[in-house]
Order: C-alpha cells, then structure tokens, then sequence
C-alpha cells in the first residue's frame, strides 16, 4: 500500500509540475516574495527596517505557535521557551564559528536553531502531549517556568540575568555579504520567514496535519478512525518546536543577544497574545497578529509607556467580541462581499466611524492624563495627538472626558443600526449557517 | 465452522463495584447483520465501549476474525478492522464533510503520521472519499463544516466516519435515534447499501428498523444476553417478551 501510494505521488507531482495547477498554486507565494523584496525599499529608515526585521521573527513565532493552538488544539504557555532555546543554541554557535572552531555561513544558522528547537520539542512533547487541554497547558506552565529558572542558575549556558551575546558579522560572508547592516539582515529574516511559511503550510496538507485538525475537533473520534491522538499531537509538537527554534536563531542573528527575558512566561504570554489577535482559526491568521502586535509594541511603545496596557485591552476586546480575531474580522466580510452587499454596510460603518473614533480618542487621552497627572505630575504641559496642552486646567480633562461619554452614547445608538445593516447583507432565503 | 467474526467471552465490566455487564457472550457470524436490543441501560453502549477499547475489561475476552483484541487502545482495534459509530453524533465539527471522510481513510490508506504526503495530490484518497461522500448522499454538503448539517446529515456522516476505511465488521449504536419516519428510510437504506458484505452489529431501539435489517438478534437485559436468535425466534421467546418485547412492541 505504502508504495501504490508513493508512486502515485511522484505521478501527482509531475503532473502538477506540467499542468497550470502548479502555476497558480504558487502564484501568492511569488507575490510574497516580491513583496518582501521591495519592502525595504519603501520603507527606508533604519527604524523601520528594525521593526520589519521584529515583524518577520515574530510572525515565524506566532504562526509555529498555531500550529499548537489553531492547528492542533493545544494551549501552551511556555512556547517561548523554544525560540529561546534555539538562540540560545545559535548565539554559541555564533560564538564557536568566531572562533572559527566551526564553518558555518549566517544564513544556514536558523537551520541549526530548528533542529535545536525540533530536539528540545521531541524531549518535551514525548510526556506532555500526553493529554491536551489543562494537563498539556500546565505542563507548558511549568517547563516555562523550569527553563526561566535555569537561566538564572546554568550561567555557562544562559549567561545569568546578562545573558549571551555574539557577532553575526565574524561568520564567513555569503557570497561577499557580512550582515553587517539591518537591510542585510532584514533579507535573511525575510527568506526565512517565506520558507518558514511555506513549509508550514505545506505541513497543514499532510496527513498529519489533516489529523491534527481532527485531534483538534474530537480526539476521542480521531482515536476510532485509526489514529493516535497522542502520536498525532506529539509530530504537530515537535514540527512546532522546530519553527520555534528558527525563530530563535533568527532573533539571535538579528539581535546578537539572548537572555532570560526571551524564553520566559512574559514571552510565551506575548506569542499567545499575537497569535489570538490575529486569529487562531486561520491558517494567516497569526501573520496580522505579528504584525499588529509588533507595531503596537514598537510604534506604541515609542509614544507611550503604556503600550502594554493598551495591548492588553485590545485582547480583552478581541477574547470578548471577536474571538475569531482580525482575520475573521476580514473573513466575516467575505458573505456580504460574495452577495454583492458590501455596499449596504458602507454608510452605516462611515456613520460610526466618528463617534467611534472620538470614544477612542477621548479614552486614549484620559488614560495619558491619568498617567501624566500620577508620574509626571510636576511638568504642567504635555503632548498627545501632535497637540500641546495644559494638564493644570480644567478643560482638556473636560473635552476628553465629553468625547468618551457623548461618543459612546451616539456610538450605542448607531451599532444597532450597524447590526441591522449587518443582518441584511449576510441574509440568505432559506441557507442555514 | 468458520472463524466468528466478532466474538465475546464471558466478558464482564464493574463500575464502582456494580457489575454493569455480568458475563456477557455473544459470537456474531461473517457477513451476517447482528442486531443488540435491551431496554435502556441494559448495558449495549457499554458493550460497545469494551469491545473498542473504549473502557477496560473487569474480566473476559473480545476475539475478531480470531485474533484477541482484549483491551486494546481504539486506535489499535480500529487497525484491525473494526469500526465504530457512536449514540450521540461524534463527527470533526469545525472540518467540511469532505475533511472528515477523508481523514477517516487516511489510516486505512496506509499514509500513517506521514508529514511528507501532500493530501491535495493523493488521487485514490480523494476519489474515494468523494466516492463515499456521494453514496452518504451529501454531495452538495461537500465543502459544509460538518458542525452546521441538520441532524439527519450529521448521522450519515457518523456512518460516513465509521465505514470509511474499509473495515470488515461495523459497529452502530442507535443510527436511526431521534430521526423522523422518512431520516429513518433514508438511513437504513444507507445502512444497507454501505454495510454490504460486511459484518454488522447494530444496537437500536426502533424494533421495525431491527426486524427488517437483522439476520440475527441478541437482547440484552441487565448485562446478559438472554436469547439469540433469527428475528422470528426472538419475537417468540417467552423470556423475551416477558422481559423486554412485549412492552417495546406494544410501544410501537
């Protein structure tokens, strides 16, 4: 049987090599490349190129991740600990090829970090895959707790609370390239990240990861048609392990220092939080996370020390409203979009986009005041939204204070007419969903 | 005489110190449809889940084809040949109907955890599972989740799940529980069609369902079987009646 089915393949992929399906099926992945090429093009600053270089770590991290979570049902707390492991791994082979003890060219590292990663995964997975749900969830708790500690403990390896650090730039060049500047290393993130994509989806169409879905959806079922659930759930572990680890060398090469703080519960908390707002449900779901989530932490936090706090809400939000998150939020909109009802919800949205903007706005501001008056309470002048005013009068705390109760009041009003709107455009004569 | 198909040996089950099945044999023949009736909590999902290693024995043997299969893992029993539906519809909910018949042959197929086939290329896995979905009839729920189809849909696909794969001897509990006269015709002609050379043991409720598809019926009353028999012997058997068929038949 195992043979029939593997000449079958070399049969299918010929064919898909000659017939057009393999064209198309690439096409998006072509125009990722393409997009990912031109990027640093168009956005030039160092800044952004940090960022962008963040964005791609964290999508590699957050999409390993759902192929726990989203993929195969499995809430981990400790994933971080993977990534970490992986660079930490790959910031001593760093260190090793400096001493040139090792050949090893930088791009190839983030292999090493994945098989770091996939053997730490293989050594956990084999008892914590066990069970899913809480068992599993707590033993992600605790491992993530065990490896934080041991950073602090096993100095020879995790460099005490300092951590390690190396050179990317002692590695031999590849093809004359010493990944010297931030745009060098931003095309090695960005290679990685495509093929790192890539192959996961690839995984999501194998039988294992068919089967992982239905461990996911009805373990106890997957188990009566043949399949182990454990077994299953241990290859998505390991898969995710490795993904984890080129993660890792990927931080490792961009940042050249590992510490504690990069494999600990806070980390792992970050890759949850990530991955759910962009939406645990779809395969690309954690891409927008990672994204959304990157800048809320770069771009946010440059303006303001309470981008955590807003983060936060913004999960809260994401948890209680749309637990499908940002990609469903896209997703929800394909139904009135395939009945050509786009349109219905167009005036109903611009009608409360101004008193949802206000709300937003006016909450914004009374939470920097709020925080101005506590910690900064001697500087009578602060700025927020480009606009300069006194924190010592009455008036800013007033207009903020107007524009959260009035446009919450007129936003209350106009979401049932959203609603209504909304009702209209997904109605269908007689289809259940 | 030829191997029993499916073959239970004096099989006993405690819970919390309650003998819940109390010595139970039953051989059921190749090829032949099997039905198991009792009133309720007379033990027959039970039955069930220690035949497919769902929960452990106390005591006793399950032989398939000959071949022990004793408290064996699910899994394990399934690789043997012996497949199962469940009472309470037990499908992959937030997967399409397609996904869940072609993940029930993936075992079969002998793709095992295999992480370097790519499903989408694999032409026999996929024209069988369209070939099972068009005889379930739920071609035009294909690419539905199967969390989202009526109920009747829901159990199709449950014997969709169940006989997916190929194994020789069927196990269903209840099919035709909570379905109106005409679910009722639709799924016992299912039943019929895909269980076709195969051995079936079925439990149900719905005695017309029962005297129409069985070749041979075992009741089961208490944890014991109390008579096996063609469906004519059973309806005359006193023991029978006075335990179980004279009230199931009057309710009917």
């Amino acid at each position: 049987m195992a043979c029939l089915v593997r000449g079958s393949l070399k049969r299918k992929i010929m064919n898909n090599i000659i017939q057009k399906s393999a064209l198309s099926a690439y096409v998006p992945w072509v125009v990722s490349a393409i997009v990912l090429s031109i990027l640093p093009f168009i956005f030039t600053g160092g800044g952004a190129i940090t960022i962008m270089n963040q964005i791609g770590i964290t999508i590699v991290l957050a999409m390993s991740y759902n192929m726990l979570l989203g993929q195969g049902g499995m809430l981990s707390f400790g994933h971080a600990v993977y990534m970490g492991i992986g660079g930490f791994v790959a910031v001593h082979v760093m260190n090793i090829v400096e001493n040139e003890s090792l050949w090893l060219p930088l791009p190839l590292l983030p292999l090493v970090g994945g098989l770091v990663g996939l053997g730490f995964a293989t050594i956990i997975g084999s008892f914590s895959t066990r069970k899913a749900g809480t068992v599993f969830a707590m033993i992600s708790l605790g491992i993530g707790e065990l490896i934080a500690a041991c950073c602090i403990i096993i100095t020879v390896f995790f460099g005490g609370e300092e951590g390690i650090s190396g050179d990317r730039t002692m590695a031999p060049p590849t093809f004359g390239i010493e990944f010297i500047t931030q745009k060098e290393v931003y095309f090695l993130i960005a290679f990685w990240v495509l093929i790192s994509v890539f192959c996961m989806y690839l995984f999501t169409q194998t039988p294992v990861g068919k089967m992982a879905n239905a461990v996911r959806d009805n373990p106890e079922r997957a188990e009566f048609v043949g399949y182990s659930m454990r077994w299953v759930r241990f290859v998505s572990f390991c898969a995710a392990g490795f993904f984890a680890g080129i993660a890792g060398a990927l931080f490792a090469i961009n940042y050249e220092i590992l510490t504690e703080q990069n494999l600990n519960l806070n980390m792992s908390f970050q890759v949850l939080l990530a991955t759910y707002i962009g939406g645990v449900g779809f395969f690309l779901g954690p891409i927008f996370g990672a994204i959304l989530f990157t800048l809320l932490q770069t771009v946010i936090g440059l303006q303001t020390d309470l981008w955590a706090l807003y983060t936060g809400i913004v999960f809260i939000l994401m948890v209680m409203f749309l637990p499908a998150g940002l990609t469903g939020l896209f997703a929800m909109h394909l139904i009135p979009m395939q009945l050509g009802r786009l349109g219905m919800l167009v005036r109903p949205y611009a009608k409360i986009f101004i008193p949802g903007l206000a709300f937003l706005i006016g909450s914004i501001a009374l939470i920097e005041l709020i925080n101005h008056a506590r910690h900064h309470g001697e500087e009578q002048f602060m700025t927020l939204f480009w606009i300069e005013f006194d924190t010592k009068s009455f008036l800013p705390w007033i207009v903020f204070t107007l524009m959260v109760v009035v446009g919450f009041y007129i936003s209350r009003i106009i979401a049932r007419e959203v609603t209504e709107a909304w009702g209209e455009a997904t109605f269908v004569e007689g289809e259940r969903r | 005489m030829a191997v029993e198909a499916l073959k239970l040996d004096n099989v006993k089950k405690n819970f919390a110190g309650t003998e819940i099945i109390r010595g139970l044999n039953l051989s059921v023949a190749q090829n032949e449809r099997h039905a198991v009736i009792g009133p309720n909590g007379a033990g027959k999902s039970t039955c069930y889940n220690l035949i497919t290693g769902r929960y452990e024995l106390s005591s006793g043997r399950v032989y398939l084809k000959g071949e022990d299969i004793t408290n064996l893992q699910p899994y394990e029993v399934k690789r043997k040949g012996l497949s199962r539906s469940f009472q309470i519809t037990n499908i992959f909910p937030k997967m399409s109907v397609f996904e869940n018949v072609r993940c029930s042959l993936l075992w079969a197929m002998g793709y095992k955890y295999s992480f370097w086939h790519m499903v989408g290329g694999q032409s026999k896995l996929n024209e069988d599972a369209e070939k099972i979905i068009e005889e379930l009839n739920l071609k035009d729920r294909r690419n539905t989740l199967a969390g989202v189809l009526s109920y009747a849909e829901q159990r199709a696909l449950e014997i969709g799940i169940t006989i997916a794969g190929g194994s020789e001897v069927i196990l269903l509990d209840e099919p035709t529980a909570g379905m109106s006269v005409s679910e009722t015709e639709y799924i016992v002609g299912l039943i019929r069609k895909v269980t076709e050379g195969k051995t079936l043991l079925v439990v149900e409720h719905d005695m017309g369902v029962v005297f129409d598809l069985a070749d041979r019926i075992s009741v089961l009353v208490y944890g014991e079987i109390i008579a096996t028999g063609t469906p004519t012997e059973v309806k005359e058997n006193q023991a029978v009646q006075e335990a179980y068929l004279g009230a199931a038949m009057e309710e009917h």
